[in-house]
């Protein structure tokens, strides 16, 4: 039962993982294609709003897995 | 384990791809790549760890040394690796000076809790000494 558990728990650590990382990188490109696109059309402050937001969207994500990090790191060395 | 270790190996390798073609574009949103790919495999490793410190706990608890060593230590080893991930991702952005001052204040942090141990340790040596009141 034991390993059971642990095997799920990596089961959902790695769906989690590699989605997350793919969804960044797609949302990095989506915006490049979109800065581009948009830039073609001299509609430059509208290229800078789409990056800036995407920018926004992409630090949400990370600073969530940074805070899973840091409340593992707190729970597993500084036991609180 | 070492399906384990492939998987971590093989993140790493698509994290690093995935960077580079992103940063020719955006260097800001492939700086954010390199952060969450990294929180991630620490995260990955921390699973396995906790159980590596589980056993170190219950040994040193068996063995009847002092719980405030242990945590002392285990903390101590905390904010190393705390500190330690914060200087690189600041160096991989190029904020060399940043990162210095992160490892600097790690350093501080780890002095402070070692104080304690250390005037316990200073302590038993003047006991030891013979003539001292």
């Amino acid at each position: 039962m034991h390993s059971q558990r642990r095997e799920l728990e990596r089961g959902i650590d790695v769906a989690y993982d590699v989605n997350t990382i793919f969804q960044i990188a797609g949302i990095g490109i989506i915006v490049a294609m979109i800065h581009t696109v948009l830039k073609q059309m001299d509609k430059e402050d509208w290229a800078h709003w789409v990056t800036l937001i995407g920018f926004v969207v992409v630090l949400y994500m990370v600073a969530t897995i940074i805070d899973d990090l840091f409340q593992k790191i707190r729970s597993v060395f500084l036991f609180q | 384990m070492i399906i384990e270790i492939v998987q971590l190996v093989g993140f790493g390798l698509i994290a690093t791809f995935l960077i580079l073609i992103i940063k020719e574009h955006k260097p800001v949103i492939a700086l954010s790549l390199t952060l969450a790919a990294g929180a991630m495999m620490f995260l990955f490793i921390l699973t396995p760890l906790q159980s590596a410190v589980e056993l170190i706990r219950t040994l040193s608890g068996q063995a009847g040394i002092k719980s405030m060593y242990i945590e002392t230590l285990l903390k101590i080893i905390g904010i190393a690796y705390l500190a330690e991930f914060g200087a690189h991702i600041a160096r991989d952005a190029e904020q060399d000076s940043i990162a210095s001052k992160i490892e600097l204040a790690g350093k501080m942090v780890i002095i402070m809790l070692a104080i304690p141990i250390f005037q316990v340790l200073i302590e038993t040596v003047l006991a030891l000494l013979p003539g001292s009141a």
